[in-house]
């Protein structure tokens, strides 16, 4: 219990940290900082905290149900696929608002995550490491194809600054949806055994009484709605789904249920750290948080390549 | 495209084809391909021209398109050999210089110069010296970064193919993340050199890329023997005399010069080396380097000049050629890897 409270303790500080940097004081008597804390601090901090607990989160049941462990939605397409979303919603219901964008984006992330899973179940790739790569390229390949669509009607910067995940114009009345994930998380908490069990594979899993291809498809839609909801309101965090699930599971084993509070603080950790770091890295400029992430996330994915691989070897 | 890339008994001989009638295949293949490249030099240089052919007019407007049909050509060549020889270097059909991250390397290479030294610390060369530098800086690593990679440590192929292409990611995101961080008079000079396409390729120094790609391209085509004894693995080939380390390195330095003229020449590109190396063995269907290279460097060409000349005219999206060839080029590396269904 002790660990858990600390952590939660360090949360807290993160989060209190990341309210008060910024270019405006929001400790000064006068003037208007507590204006600055509601309309762009808390909001910005708040979808942080929600962005960062369910990526996190998303990637940890994907690796369960793919039973690999390197696997998450940038690294299968969910990611990409969900960005293709809401270039077509651009193009074909420009005048939609910002629920119906991510309607469409979640439907897309669900479909191209379980044509990937299909993939997979067809050609029963059997090395670990060829499931990454498949998915890296198949994400490349939708990609592609947004950027295409993207030129043919001169969307280029909606995608470009769509793709760059940031926190940067989150305020009052922009971030909202993405207390949809807090709904998410919680059914991820309540169906947590399921997922775990889901998690030793199918025909144990069937073996002990569970349906295991609808598990399956309720696990790839809460992460499609996540990475949805997440990648029309801040856009794609790389590696972040991947990194945590991995840390978490190299400290603590693989008890989904117990993990879950670690996996999300996890996620939250990094996502303020990141989001601190690109902020104050060039004030009053920012860099978003994406790159910073990019840059972290593969300097430590690698580290773990390399670390699984001298193991196996010694 | 008969997608068999398996080990066939016939392959095995040391003639490069298994009878007449695959010689006969090889060299109709051969002609069409080059029936097909002239004809597209002639539709990229003349299509819709205008003014009276041969008028001075007329030559002027085809003189201005000669340059993006030499980019097209050095580009396809640069990726068709760099891809061929790395391929048999490391011994694996799948992996690409692009998709080992050769080109994030030269991206993040050339802003990094500028982010440490500033654009008043790197104009003070003049802009041939810079390019010279930045190109040599990027074998240097590149060589250095991938023989470590490639040299058995660990050795295992996927984990090397992964770290590869996850380190392309982090150089590309570094690269962003420094050239966010420059002021903008320093990001524009960087953004000239770094975005390009057909049209705006950077062709300054195109008097300088296409003697190196020539003769850098000839040396390789002269190691073809070479590469086809390296082909045969590293037991092999040390058996029947190779000292295959040192050639690996020398075909690895080879390979980084290529793919270093490309990148400044053109920016990145993934999948059009794979995509041309992978049709030219199942056209060709041999493994004698001599006849592969230059089937992979016609098809490259045709592929590419089809898809801009089509964009150009056709759909007038001319930006999007690359992407189109990317785009297949990457839906044939799935199919490849899910029809063989493991590397």
């Amino acid at each position: 219990m002790w660990p858990l409270l600390l952590a939660l303790v360090l949360t807290a500080g993160l989060i209190g940290l990341s309210l008060f940097t910024g270019v405006a004081d929001i400790t000064a008597p006068d003037g208007d900082g507590g204006e600055f804390l509601w309309i762009t601090r808390i909001p910005r901090t708040a979808s942080l905290v929600l962005a960062g607990a369910s990526m996190a989160m998303a990637g940890l049941v994907m690796q369960l149900m793919t039973q690999n462990r390197f696997v998450e939605p940038t690294t299968v397409g969910t990611t990409e696929w969900a960005g293709l979303g809401l270039l077509v919603t651009y193009i074909l219901l420009p005048e939609s608002g910002i629920v119906g964008k991510m309607a469409v984006a979640i439907v897309f992330a669900f479909a191209g995550t379980l044509v990937f899973f299909v993939f997979l179940r067809r050609v029963t790739l059997k090395s670990s490491l060829i499931v990454p790569i498949v998915g890296i390229m198949f994400g490349a390949v939708v990609s592609a194809i947004s950027t295409f669509l993207a030129l043919r009607f001169n969307l280029l910067q909606v995608i470009g600054g769509w793709f760059l995940g940031r926190f940067t114009g989150i305020e009052v009345g922009r971030y909202e949806p993405l207390w949809i994930v807090l709904g998410v998380s919680i059914m991820v908490w309540i169906a947590a055994d399921r997922f775990t069990v889901a998690g030793l594979g199918r025909d144990i899993a069937t073996n002990v009484g569970l349906h295991y291809e609808r598990v399956v498809l309720l696990g790839v839609g809460l992460v499609a709605m996540t990475t949805g909801v997440v990648t029309v309101v801040v856009g794609a965090l790389p590696f972040l789904g991947l990194i945590v699930p991995n840390l978490v599971a190299m400290v603590r084993g693989d008890d989904l249920r117990s993990n879950l509070p670690w996996v999300f603080l996890t996620g939250i950790w990094i996502v303020t750290l990141c989001d601190l770091i690109g902020r104050t890295i060039i004030m009053p400029f920012e860099v978003p948080i994406s790159l910073v992430l990019g840059v972290v996330g593969s300097a430590v994915f690698i580290a773990m390549l390399l670390r699984t691989r001298r193991i196996r070897v010694s | 495209m008969s997608a068999d890339l398996g080990i066939r008994p016939s392959a095995r001989t040391t003639r490069s084809f298994a009878d007449p009638a695959h010689r006969r295949r090889y060299r109709f293949a051969l002609a069409a391909l080059i029936v097909g490249a002239v004809v597209i030099t002639a539709l990229l240089l003349c299509w819709d021209n205008p003014y009276v052919p041969f008028s001075e007019r007329w030559l002027r407007i085809s003189r201005m398109r000669v340059s993006g049909v030499l980019v097209v050509a050095v580009v396809t060549f640069c990726q068709a050999f760099a891809t061929v020889a790395f391929q048999t270097a490391t011994n694996n059909r799948i992996i690409t210089p692009s998709i080992m991250g050769f080109e994030s390397l030269y991206v993040l290479i050339q802003t990094a110069i500028v982010f440490f030294f500033g654009v008043a610390g790197v104009s003070g060369f003049d802009p041939f010296t810079r390019f010279l530098l930045q190109s040599a800086l990027m074998v240097v690593f590149a060589v250095l970064l991938y023989s470590w990679l490639l040299s058995g440590r660990f050795g295992n192929l996927h984990v090397m193919l992964l770290i590869g292409i996850i380190l392309g990611t982090g150089m590309g995101a570094l690269s962003t993340f420094l050239q966010q961080m420059l002021d903008p008079n320093e990001f524009d000079v960087l953004a000239a050199r770094l975005f390009g396409s057909i049209t705006n390729a950077n062709t300054d120094f195109l008097w300088f890329v296409v003697p190196v790609c020539a003769a850098v391209g000839g040396t390789i085509w002269m190691l073809s023997k070479r590469l086809d004894l390296i082909g045969l693995g590293r037991d092999i080939s040390t058996n029947l005399g190779l000292n295959h380390k040192r050639q690996v390195m020398l075909v690895l330095t080879l390979v980084a010069v290529l793919s270093a003229m490309s990148a400044s020449l053109f920016g990145p590109m993934t999948f059009l080396g794979f995509l041309v190396a992978t049709l030219a063995y199942a056209i060709a269907d041999t493994y004698d380097h001599r006849l592969l290279l230059p089937m992979a460097w016609l098809l490259g060409y045709v592929a590419l000049g089809l898809a801009y000349f089509l964009l150009k005219h056709v759909f007038t999206l001319v930006s999007a050629a690359t992407i189109i060839v990317e785009l297949i080029g990457g839906l044939v590396f799935l199919v490849v890897i899910l029809r063989k269904g493991r590397l």
